[in-house]
């Protein structure tokens, strides 16, 4: 199936460190612009925590889902955010 | 390199798109009926759309020796008016008898109600009805979760519908993992933003790429999307240390499987 074993950090480093430093960047301009009491940024933040377990990608879009069971009674308006706004 | 692009929506892209999917070895496109980013207010529109999907996309893509297939449904985005959807599916099976239809789809859920549920379960039944294929659109962002649970319920609860006949589309890395292990096909789609990048894409190959019932589409539509990016992630399997006969069954010989469950005779040549 593999050729051969690649090396993930050449591969990948360089890369996750640009968007690692997207996210800080990101989150300094937020608390510049006042806007770090906005929910999807409260969710973001919140989302971070999962970088702290195993299987993070699932963690985090788990952390930014809605967590309800049964269907709504009529669609919401508008496209969907990102991030789901727990009351 | 050969490959299958299992769901793009041409009808929003150009000829210079079909060129440069040819350019880069795509035999085959399936076009999934859809919401085409503004609501269609009579039956008439939809009569209309299913003729551009089943008449005149296939011309375009023949144009680039590129096999063009459908999927015809109301999709869930303009399901939320049941009794105008239900008078669109009423014209539905004249659609299904053609020759270059796959299945109903892409039916599903959008921002996961009551009248989404009704109507999905109703677009089941039709498939059921007629022996198709069914493919399934997932929602998006924070609705994905819920709204793939609640289809995989849905689907369960239907002791008739055959697991293997059924591709559950846009799934990520937290609803990758039910859909495989319910028996179901699974999608993956290439987004820029909104879904999942070639690097993660190829992560859940690594994954679950064991099983067969897994393909990755660009899902190009009019939005933010990128019809080469299934290229972009064969690239990204190269990057990987994946071999050529694995990749081939990735993005050729997977989809074909599927697909040819159709009966329909899909690139026979392959
Ligand atoms: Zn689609």
């Amino acid at each position: 199936m593999k050729e051969t074993k690649t090396a993930m950090m050449d591969v990948y480093f360089m890369d996750a460190r640009s968007k690692l430093i997207d996210i800080a960047a990101f989150m300094d301009r937020a608390e510049r612009y006042g806007e770090t009491g906005d929910y999807r940024y409260q969710e973001f933040v919140k989302a971070l925590d999962a970088l702290r377990s195993s299987d993070r990608a699932e963690s985090v879009l788990m952390k930014l889902s809605d967590p309800s069971k049964e269907p709504s009674e009529k669609a919401s308006a508008g496209p969907a955010v990102g991030a789901y706004q727990k009351d | 390199m050969r490959y299958i692009e299992p769901h793009a929506h041409m009808v929003s892209r150009t000829m210079d798109d079909y060129k440069a999917l040819a350019m880069a070895g795509c035999r085959a496109i399936c076009e999934p009926a859809f919401w085409a980013g503004f609501d269609r207010s009579s039956v008439d529109g939809f009569y209309d759309y299913f003729r551009q999907l089943t008449e005149y996309e296939p011309k375009r893509a023949a144009r680039f020796q590129i096999a063009h297939y459908s999927w015809i449904c109301i999709n869930p985005k303009e399901a939320e008016d049941p009794e105008f959807a239900r008078e669109v599916i009423q014209i539905i099976p004249e659609f299904l008898k053609k020759e270059n239809v796959l299945g109903v789809g892409e039916i599903g859920l959008n921002k996961n109600s009551k009248n989404e549920v009704a109507i999905f379960e109703e677009q089941v039944q039709l498939a059921l009805d007629h022996n198709q294929l069914i493919l399934i659109h997932t929602p998006h962002l924070e609705d994905k979760y819920k709204g793939t649970q609640l289809i995989i319920d849905m689907l369960r609860q239907h002791s008739e519908i055959d697991p293997n006949r059924v591709l559950i589309d846009h799934v990520e890395e937290h609803t990758v993992k039910q859909v495989v292990e319910a028996g179901f096909w699974a999608g993956i789609t290439l987004y820029p933003e909104s879904k999942c990048t070639p690097a993660r894409a190829v992560d859940m190959l690594d994954l679950y790429g064991s099983t067969d019932r897994l393909w990755m589409n660009s899902a190009c539509d009019w939005g933010v999307s990128d019809p080469l990016s299934l290229p972009k992630a064969v690239l990204e399997l190269r990057k990987r240390g994946f071999d050529e006969q694995t990749i081939d069954r990735f993005v050729y010989q997977n989809p074909l499987k599927f697909l040819r469950q159709s009966g329909m005779e899909i690139l026979p040549e392959g």
